[in-house]
């Protein structure tokens, strides 16, 4: 259990790195920011997924993932609208509209995948 | 608009800002394994695709470009903040090609090998990624 842990926090750890190394190189920021929704996290979880489990319940991830995804497409279109209004910092922009990640999210689980 | 890629730019990340997105990811990833674990796949897939490191990623880049501005002797706050939300506008074009790489994932897996269902859909995330915003400048 602790050994996976450990594996799971180094390899999401590492491709999170390597996908933010890759928006660091690149201009302009408009571009550089299709990096902030880059598959890091699920690429990791999804290679251990199909390493120790199977692929059926890689698919089963991959397809709530697309609810997922939506939800980060309103989370991050409400961050970059809070932001060029010049409403609040980065840092509260970004966790203020966390809830609206949950939210949508959560409303698609609900009347899709439930 | 052209698009550039410049080594140099590394080094205005500083070390322990590496050290943050490493953690950051580390942990989101881990608690996207518990969660599946504790609530099964359906739900666990849904975090998939939690923002979990782009409050750290966005406030670095205000950060990087408030530093740049104070360098040049301007005060920076506010164009500090444009630059983070074109950050984030991109990061809604990068959401339609995570949108297309689960929808890859969610077709494919079980039907060819799940090593090249992984790298198609990154293939696909990159691709559709790059379109959208190339439509975007053009609409």
């Amino acid at each position: 259990m602790l050994t996976e842990f450990i594996l799971r926090f180094v390899i999401g750890g590492l491709v999170v790195s390597l996908f933010s190394v890759l928006g660091d190189l690149f201009r302009p920021k408009s571009f550089a920011g299709l990096f902030d929704a880059a598959p890091s996290v699920a690429l990791a979880t999804l290679a251990l997924a199909v390493a120790k489990e199977d692929a059926l319940y890689a698919g089963i991830e991959s397809r709530s993932m697309i609810a997922g995804a939506l939800a980060l497409l309103v989370y991050s279109q409400l961050t970059s609208w809070l932001l060029m209004r010049d409403k609040c910092s980065s840092l509260v922009a970004s966790v203020a509209s966390l809830p609206a990640w949950f939210a949508v999210a959560f409303a698609l689980w609900w009347a899709l995948l439930k | 608009m052209i698009v550039k890629a410049q080594l140099s730019r590394l080094k205005q990340t500083k070390g322990w800002e590496y050290l943050v997105r490493f953690v950051f990811g580390g942990v989101v990833t881990v608690l996207a394994g518990v969660i599946a674990k504790e609530y099964g796949a359906v739900v666990g897939g849904l975090f998939l695709a939690f923002p979990g490191i782009f409050p750290a990623g966005i406030t670095l880049v205000e950060r990087h470009e408030r530093e740049k501005k104070r360098k040049k002797g301007l005060h920076g706050e506010r164009r500090a903040r444009l630059v983070s939300g074109v950050a984030s506008g991109g990061a809604v074009l990068g959401s339609i090609g995570l949108v297309a790489f689960a929808a890859l994932g969610a077709w494919l897996f079980g039907l060819i090998a799940s090593w090249e269902v992984i790298a198609l859909a990154t293939a696909l995330w990159l691709a559709v990624s790059v379109a959208a915003w190339w439509l975007r400048l053009r609409i």
